[in-house]
């Protein structure tokens, strides 16, 4: 018994040396996540907390996974027919004492982690507001094919695909789609969630500080899907205003009639804005979505048989 | 109005190179093969012992002669997604425009799963169940044989869409709205659904079969805690089937009325509810999940106690592991859509529901750490492919349980992480299972043992392979990168998709030293001859029988006295002095007779299908009367079996019980 303890321990030993190295080259390359903008890098208080849930989790099971692997290489090699000197039972196929600890120590893990799901589904609900004394801008996101329009009703202006926003603000998302489904995602300021036609999806994110951050859709779309992308500018309240202030009444009108046009199938659209919009206009937009569609959607870059 | 429906000349993609490329090789892969046959005249061999064949161990064998085709087909589609991803950096586009690298990621899911999967596991339950059982075929033979045809068809169909039309641009899920006519107006989608409609029905008619065959025509003495735990897996996985796949067939039927009709089950307009279609399709998803990874469960359990010369340690409690893994499947579909603004109740219950699963999972590793626990372990290919499995599934595992953590998920939802968590636990979970039973069971199968060396190379291959291939998509999910990306402008990703792309030629590798393993096997089969058919000293009923088996199987139904049968009986006879009676008494054996209705189903359900899909209605009524006659004239036939004479049983039986004492 002991010199398989002690074949074991040196068994492990080397393993832990190879493992060190992958685990070594695993944090390198989330290292390397966390400065391309990813979700290792948040830049909001939702994308903060669901990081540290994602590691806690993570911590939590590696416990249980790496000696887990380590065990299996270290019995399987220490139990291998050519060594004369490992135990042999062959007969040992039950035993209620090990039955036991099996059973509860994968349970015991999930009960940990459940907890985890349970209290992290509710704590980041995607349409809690988020506690603040500053009052939520709020923004009406339309996903179309393949671009995102922006309403911020409160200030009765547009953009298409980019978003910005006051850092250090509660921003309050109303999503829904024009067609196909999409999902709204901005992975450095948290949860992402899916847009669909005559529905709406709530979300509350909140950038803490300037900066620029890439969005995108993460659900495919089609043809387009690739270049459904948008940029967040979080930009101080004080400058925030200031561009408000400067968009309002310049440029195009989004009404019905623009509308109709923008919504037609595009890819890869340059960020513009919309000076004025017309009232409730997200909502006709929902309403609109729902309505039996004229001829099916046109593909811009023909496929080869659309018949 | 057209006879030929919507069909016409632009359906054949003339003016795209990678595309009449592909075509081309495949027509003349299948082309070659059938000059081969008639040139060799062996189309009387091929009808008589193969295509007819109503025996569970050939059709197995087809089963899997059809997966490993597929593997080829859905591998290629890897390799030419990793390719794109390399070069499609920054502003660069790659080689593949959209609307084909939508229809490569959609054909890779749709043949991987549907197509490779599924019959592989299939497959390798319709050769071992009813050796393991002891028993002499399935419940419904000819109904195997039509079940294999309908999966045939289905692959079939899917292979016709690369050269006439186009596949689904959806990816491999079809959500509406985006599957609907509205946007998706061309016969992609229908080449999905019927494709899938087919091989379902197939899929479910398999399941009907082998629950019935597990529960009610088990040896003489096999009870239920006698069976091997590859029966119970086959039964908890069958019972999946049974109940999972009328919902695929109904949801696709409601999307089909959606396409065909102009009804409104999942459109936007109408009071249609493309979310239905979400819960319906995972409602089925998920279980598949476990319909799909369970057989490999009941692999390892078979390969972890041959090799360690011991008992399965913890029967019970794999047995009890797997049918909770079997229950508890039906209740974590939601964890698919976290991200769709559910509640958090709902959401948080979900969560919790998916990690409970991974209890059951869990022990079952353990259960196999302690069946290595004092035995002898011999690393063959089988074993290697299994500890590969448990290094590989616990990690696999690890990022599922992550997933199913609802704010975790609303992160990580469909990024390269999910691509990874998935491809994680399929291929180290199910394609290393599937690959354990091949190198397991080929011996029983064909009489001659599979190449060690080449088996041992391919092995690490795809080990390594992918490592490579799917850890930096680990990464890459965390960086932010989504999945389905034709193309992308984030450069700082590119170097991780090379790597990946590298990744995919290592498993390349693997995939060649599998083909070479397989020819030199067969060229040196003289070398390798399996004369005892007990090659690995087994301890259940299968490796009682002869290298192939005879049609037959056993001459006389075996006694089973206890678990593993063949090994208790082996200790048995070693324990005792006296010399096993050679007065058995050898009686004809009615073995069912060939029947070619699963092969002409196909041929009209081929028919039945393309005709739906380019809306060829008279073919389509004729392939529907075509299948109903033949069905017709199965239901009429005169002979059902064919009796095998006791002289040629016992020729056979004193062969073998010869090679035996030698």
């Amino acid at each position: 018994m002991r010199d398989l303890f002690r074949g074991l321990q040196a068994d492990i030993s080397a393993d832990r040396l190879r493992f060190g190295g992958r685990a070594l080259t695993f944090v390198a390359v989330a290292g390397l996540g966390g400065c391309s903008q990813g979700v290792l890098d948040p830049q909001g208080p939702i994308a903060s907390a669901e990081k540290t849930i994602l590691l806690n989790s993570l911590g939590i099971m590696l416990a249980i996974v790496v000696p887990s692997i380590l065990a299996t290489l270290g019995i399987a090699f220490w139990f291998r027919a050519s060594n004369p000197r490992a135990l042999h039972l062959p007969d040992f196929e039950y035993s209620g004492l090990l039955e036991m600890i099996v059973w509860s120590i994968p349970a015991m893990t999930v009960l940990l982690l459940g907890g985890i799901a349970w209290i992290g589904a509710h704590e980041l609900d995607p349409r809690k507001p988020i506690e603040s004394s500053v009052k939520p801008i709020k923004v009406q996101v339309t996903s179309l094919d393949w671009k995102w329009l922006f309403i911020y009703p409160d200030e009765g202006i547009a953009s298409v695909n980019t978003l910005t926003i006051p850092s250090g603000t509660p921003i309050s998302f109303d999503l829904t789609s024009s067609g196909v489904m999409n999902s709204f995602f901005v992975p450095q300021l948290g949860s992402q969630i899916y847009t669909m036609a005559g529905m709406v999806t709530h979300l509350e994110l909140q950038a803490q500080k300037p900066g620029v951050y890439p969005g995108f859709s993460a659900q495919f779309s089609g043809n387009g899907f690739a270049d459904m992308n948008f940029v967040v500018n979080a930009v101080p309240r004080d400058q925030f205003a200031q561009w408000v202030a400067s968009m309002r009444g310049k440029g195009p009108a989004l009404d019905a009639q623009s509308y109709t046009a923008l919504a037609q199938p595009s890819a890869a659209v340059a960020p513009l804005t919309y000076g004025s919009v017309a009232s409730d206009l997200f909502g006709t937009i929902v309403q609109a979505s729902t309505q039996p569609a004229g001829p099916p959607r046109a593909m811009p870059a023909a496929g080869r048989m659309e018949n | 109005m057209n006879i030929l429906g919507k069909l016409s000349w632009s359906a054949i993609p003339i003016s795209e190179p990678e595309d009449m490329i592909a075509s081309g090789l495949m027509i003349l892969a299948a082309v070659g093969v059938l000059v081969w046959v008639t040139v060799k005249g062996r189309w009387p061999y091929l009808w008589q012992e193969w295509l007819t064949s109503v025996d569970h161990k050939r059709i197995g064998v087809m089963y899997c002669i059809l997966a490993l085709l597929m593997l080829l087909r859905g591998f290629v589609d890897a390799i030419m997604m990793r390719a794109q991803q390399v070069m499609a950096a920054g502003g660069a586009q790659g080689y593949l425009p959209p609307q084909h690298y939508d229809q490569i990621f959609s054909a890779h899911g749709t043949i991987m799963i549907f197509f490779m999967a599924m019959p592989f596991i299939i497959g390798l339950m319709n050769f071992a169940v009813p050796l393991q059982l002891g028993i002499r075929d399935v419940a419904f033979p000819t109904l195997n044989s039509v079940s294999l045809g309908l999966t045939a068809s289905g692959i079939l169909l899917t292979n016709i869409s690369l050269v006439v039309g186009e596949f689904a641009k959806t990816g491999w899920v079809a959500y509406p709205p985006l599957s609907e006519l509205r946007f998706s107006p061309g016969v992609g989608v229908d080449y999905y659904l019927w494709a899938l409609q087919i091989s379902g029905v197939g899929t479910l008619l398999t399941g009907i079969n082998f629950v019935t065959t597990i529960l009610k025509m088990r040896a003489p003495g096999m009870s239920y805690m006698r069976m091997p735990v590859f029966c119970w897996t086959a039964l908890a996985t069958n019972l999946l089937i049974v109940a999972a796949f009328p919902i695929l067939t109904a949801t696709f039927a409601m999307l089909l009325l959606d396409r065909y009709l102009g009804f409104h089950f999942f459109t936007n307009s109408g009071q249609g509810n493309p979310m239905m279609y979400v819960n319906l399709f995972w409602a089925w998803g998920h279980p598949e999940v476990y319909i799909l990874i369970l057989p490999a469960f009941g692999i390892f359990s078979e390969v972890f106690a041959t090799f360690s010369g011991k008992p399965l340690f913890g029967y019970r409690s794999i047995v009890a592991a797997t049918m909770a893994i079997c229950v508890f499947s039906f209740l974590v579909w939601l964890h698919h859509f976290f991200t769709m603004g559910a509640g958090a109740d709902v959401n948080g219950f979900f969560g919790i529901m998916t990690m409970i699963i991974a209890v059951p999972t869990g022990v079952k590793i353990f259960n196999w750490l302690f069946t290595m626990f004092g035995g002898r372990v011999r690393f063959t290919v089988p074993v290697l492919w299994s500890l590969g499995f448990m290094v590989t599934f616990v990690i696999g595992g690890m990022t599922g349980v992550l997933l199913a953590v609802p704010p975790a998920d609303f992160q990580l939802h469909n990024s390269l992480f999910l691509v990874a968590h998935f491809h994680n636990v399929l291929i180290g979970g199910l394609f290393f299972g599937v690959m354990a039973g091949y190198n397991y069971w080929f011996p029983k199968a064909f009489g001659f043992t599979l190449s060690e060396r080449w088996g041992k190379a391919a092995f690490w291959c795809w080990l390594v392979g992918f490592y490579v291939a799917f850890m930096p998509l680990y990464a890459l999910g965390l960086m932010g990168m989504t999945r389905r990306l034709q193309h992308y402008d984030n450069a700082a990703w590119q170097p991780l998709l090379i790597v990946a792309a590298a990744g995919a030629l290592i498993v390349l590798c693997g995939i060649i030293c599998q083909i070479i393993q397989l020819i030199v096997s067969i060229r040196e089969r003289d070398e390798h001859r399996d004369k005892t058919g007990d090659p690995w000293n087994g301890r259940t009923l299968e490796w009682a029988t002869p290298s192939p088996p005879p049609a037959w199987n056993f001459p006389a139904l075996p006694r089973v006295e206890g678990k593993d049968a063949f090994w208790t009986e082996k200790r048995r006879i070693r324990g005792s002095s006296t010399e096993e009676p050679t007065s058995l008494r050898y009686e004809p054996i009615e073995v069912p007779k060939n029947s070619a209705t699963g092969f002409v189903t196909a041929f009209f359900a081929v028919l039945t299908g393309f005709a739906l899909i380019w809306h060829i209605w008279w073919m389509a009524m004729l392939g529907l009367v075509g299948a109903f006659i033949t069905i017709l004239a199965f239901a009429w036939r005169e002979r059902a079996e064919i009796e095998i004479p006791a002289a040629l049983i016992e020729r056979v039986d004193r062969a073998y019980r010869e090679a035996l004492s030698r």
